[in-house]
């Protein structure tokens, strides 16, 4: 064992390692991405790291190779389960050879997802077990826990941190080369009856989960990370049950306290029965710190109904703990001291400070979809019209003054709710904006259905050559893969003709005029049709030199910040300047501003 | 023996390695540390901190509000903005140079900063403030903010560790190229 500080999703792959990992699929996704990234670049020869499509295809590929016994991890974000639901809940039944652990990060707040929605639900629903680590430690030993636990009982398992874990940075104790596992898949073996799902098969396999279930949950009962810690302060009978980063906030605001029993569930499913009976012994009342879901409050109630226990459970369901949103270490302090009678925590009393400047996430200077949104803005002027937005920096599209984004509802959902809009309102001009990753992931059976059921749109990719908002991983149009070859680049253009777009038009939206001449082109044309606004992400690219302002033209109308609020146009002293440390020179403003004032280099003299 | 510190400023302004520094040179030391940080769309131009904690008996990486020795504030008003973290006595070392939001922009107003500064020196009166911008241009490179802004907080002695700590760490963790500069920046103070 050595110490190293690591982030909690790198300690996850680090993990994942030492217990012998041969595979490594997943779709990128905030906050989880950095565990598949972690293994790629930690990767020894025996291990396959990809960035699947989607999280439906790395799971399908997860379950081949545990077919095959490898030691397979398949990771995403909590709202990427639900697109490989559906092979999950099937995998469930028919188990699997090798161990194999499903990482699903969770986003309490949520701080960059759709949804709060609680993986450990999944894991009911599924039946499958589940883990949720409360720290950076206890993620990289939980997940070699995971892997033993899925190998053993054959069944795939469901790791769960939330953001603050996979965030966290901590100094921890790993193991050493030599303390790691090796392990070499046998292959598959042809077993029909076994890996070929069918009704009677399932019901077999149905019985045999809820007793294999029944029996983890006194397992798990032993687990050492599901904790019950004693009193400290005398004859209390009051108790604390948490998980995960909140069981951290609910230590911290006991410390150097007379403090009442905890509990840490850290195996939400199977529930640990038992071991929440030796903890609820005696109490009159506990008080569930959870985020997300109130999964342990329902089921303490559940176990106190069962065995006619008089002890009150306390929560979320209960109005004792906020219902939504992120907890943190005063949170839990407040919510515990309510609960104990004890004083509240002393809050800062100074003076309200001055209003502070609010500083919501921005396109960056220089990206060009900033320049896409603006194009087709301008084509569009006067004419009625809808633009369906999706996942991605372009959501950033939404903002003013480009106010560009009427609809973001999922991954890939743009180009169907489109559809959707122009069958009620035909005589509105419908636009779908898609970025190159997402069109990838779940965009191109939105564009066959479009073709095959004669809808009137435009759909527009923003095709700027990577995955930018999850941190720059490439994608099937990138031509290169996470084990670092160079591959032929699937083309996005070709695609579209393919299912039979046949307007399709590829623009660079860096030139301003053409580009709004384009989108008008397109969208006059009937039936599908498609533009692929084609420029790099301006953080991949080396900036050009920063333009500059003639002051003698600019008449300081400011309609180049008005139209584009792009960060390198600011005002100083009243008069529009440009911000030389964040403006790439990607000329957009230069082409906006109606008096030539601003321009490049030799342009200011 | 526990440090809590709290990083804050905006996105790209070299927040993140600051704190690595911090947390490398405590683990050479085998102090206990962890760490936590915005991470994702608060990158583009939003507020960005890192809490970082050393010490024993640590649970988790954040602390409550009143609880910071120190807080390092690369621009004035993401340090106000974390002030109620600032235990009583705790220290504050601070950029002067504000950086201006988009929104700001669009509404034409004129955020300077300065209101900030005062709200800061009022509440805080031995803050430290440093004029970042103009340091950087000194030392001849924009990119040197966090290590003049580090080498600041050292000195101002909350941190168990030496100028000269921090420099080896850096020397061990940053790329060859950047060593002189950096080393010049960690040790730059405001002559006069
Ligand atoms: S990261 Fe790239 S795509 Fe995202 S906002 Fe910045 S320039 Fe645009
Ligand atoms: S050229 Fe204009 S639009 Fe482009 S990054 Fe610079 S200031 Fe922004």
């Amino acid at each position: 064992m050595h110490k190293e500080f690591l982030m909690g999703n790198a300690a996850i792959a680090r993990g994942a390692m030492a217990a012998g990992l041969n595979r490594v699929a997943g779709y990128t996704g905030t906050p989880s991405t950095e565990v598949l990234e972690t293994a790629a670049r930690c990767r020894q020869d025996a291990l396959y790291v990809e960035w699947s499509v989607n999280e439906k295809a790395a799971l399908e590929l997860g379950a081949g190779a545990a077919y095959c016994a490898a030691r397979t991890m398949v990771t995403m974000k909590q709202v990427g389960l639900n697109v490989a639901s559906d092979p999950l809940m099937s995998l469930a039944y028919i188990g699997v050879k090798g161990g194999m652990v499903i990482l699903v990060a969770d986003d309490p707040g949520p701080i960059s997802s759709q949804t709060e929605q609680d993986t450990r639900h999944f894991a009911s629903f599924s039946k499958l077990p589940c883990f949720d680590p409360s720290s950076v430690q206890e993620a990289y030993d939980m997940i070699q826990d995971a892997f033993a636990y899925s190998e053993q009982y054959r069944t795939p398992v469901l790791f769960r941190p939330t953001t603050r874990v996979c965030h966290g940075y901590a100094s921890i104790e790993v193991k050493d080369p030599e303390e790691c596992e090796v392990h070499a898949p046998e292959g598959f073996v042809r077993d029909p009856s076994k890996w070929v799902i069918f009704p009677r098969l399932s019901y077999q396999a149905h019985l045999s989960i809820e007793k294999r279930n029944t029996e983890l949950s006194g397992v798990f009962s032993e687990y050492a990370h599901n904790l019950v810690i004693p009193e400290t302060a005398p004859d209390c009978r009051r108790g604390i049950a948490t998980h995960g980063i909140s069981y951290t906030y609910t230590m911290e605001a006991l410390s150097g306290r007379q403090a009442p029993r905890v509990m840490k569930v850290s195996t939400p499913f199977p529930f640990p029965e038992q071991a929440a009976l030796r903890f609820l012994e005696g109490l009159d009342e506990v008080l569930c710190i959870e985020e997300l879901d109130p999964v342990i409050e329902r089921e303490l109630t559940y176990l106190c109904g069962k065995h006619h226990l008089p002890t009150r459970i306390l929560g979320k369901l209960t109005g004792h703990v906020r219902a939504a949103g992120e907890n943190s270490c005063a949170s839990a302090a407040a919510d515990i001291a309510a609960f104990m009678g004890w004083e509240a925590p002393a809050g800062t009393e100074t003076a309200p400070p001055p209003p502070l400047p609010v500083r919501p996430p921005v396109l960056c200077a220089g990206c060009p979809h900033r320049a896409s949104f603006f194009a087709v803005k301008e084509a569009m002027k006067g004419k009625k019209s809808v633009f369906c937005g999706d996942i991605g920096c372009y959501t950033l599209g939404n903002a003013m003054p480009l106010d560009m984004v009427d609809t973001c509802l999922c991954m890939g959902a743009g180009v169907n709710i489109t559809q959707g809009i122009g069958r009620i309102e035909p005589d509105t001009h419908c636009f779908a904006f898609v970025g190159d990753s997402t069109f990838f992931a779940s965009a191109i059976t939105g564009a066959v259905n479009a073709v095959y059921n004669q809808a009137d749109m435009t759909l527009v990719v923003f095709d700027n050559s990577t995955t930018a908002m999850t941190g720059h991983q490439p994608h099937p149009g990138t031509g290169r893969t996470m084990m670092g070859e160079v591959v032929e680049k699937v083309s996005i253009e070709a695609v579209l003709r393919g299912v039979g777009v046949t307007a399709v038009e590829t623009a660079d939206p860096l030139q301003l005029q053409e580009a709004v001449e384009c989108v008008r082109r397109v969208d006059a044309q009937p039936g599908v049709k498609a533009i692929i606004f084609k420029s790099p992400c301006a953080v991949l690219i080396k900036s050009g030199k920063p333009v500059s302002i003639d002051p003698a033209k600019c008449t300081q109308c400011k309609r180049c910040i008005r139209s584009l609020g792009c960060p390198g146009l600011v005002l100083r002293d009243g008069r529009v300047a440009i911000e030389q440390s964040l403006c790439t020179g990607c000329g957009l403003c230069a082409q906006v501003c109606p008096f030539t004032a601003i321009g490049g280099d030799d342009h200011a003299e | 023996m526990q440090n809590n510190l709290l990083i804050c400023g905006v996105g790209g302004q070299g927040i993140v390695l600051t704190s690595k520094l911090i947390a490398g040179t405590a683990m050479h030391r085998d102090i206990p540390v962890m760490s936590a940080e915005t991470i994702g769309m608060a990158q583009k131009g939003g507020s960005v901190f890192s809490f970082l904690r050393l010490g024993e008996g640590m649970y988790c990486p954040m602390f409550p509000e009143g609880s910071a020795d120190l807080i390092i504030g690369f621009e004035p008003a993401e340090a106000v903005r974390m002030l109620p973290y600032l235990k009583k006595g705790g220290k504050v070392v601070v950029n002067t140079h504000p950086i201006m939001p988009v929104t700001a922009t669009l509404k034409g107003s004129d955020y300077t900063g300065r209101e900030m500064l005062s709200y800061l020196t009022e509440h805080v009166p031995d803050a430290v403030l440093l004029d970042g911008d103009a340091a950087c241009r000194e030392i001849g490179s924009p990119k040197v903010l966090n290590m003049i802004m580090l080498g600041a907080a050292v000195r101002c002695g909350v941190l168990p560790f030496s100028v000269e700590e921090i420099e080896e760490t850096m020397r061990r963790t940053v790329k060859e190229q950047f060593h002189a500069l950096n080393s010049r920046a960690l040790h730059y103070e405001k002559r006069g």
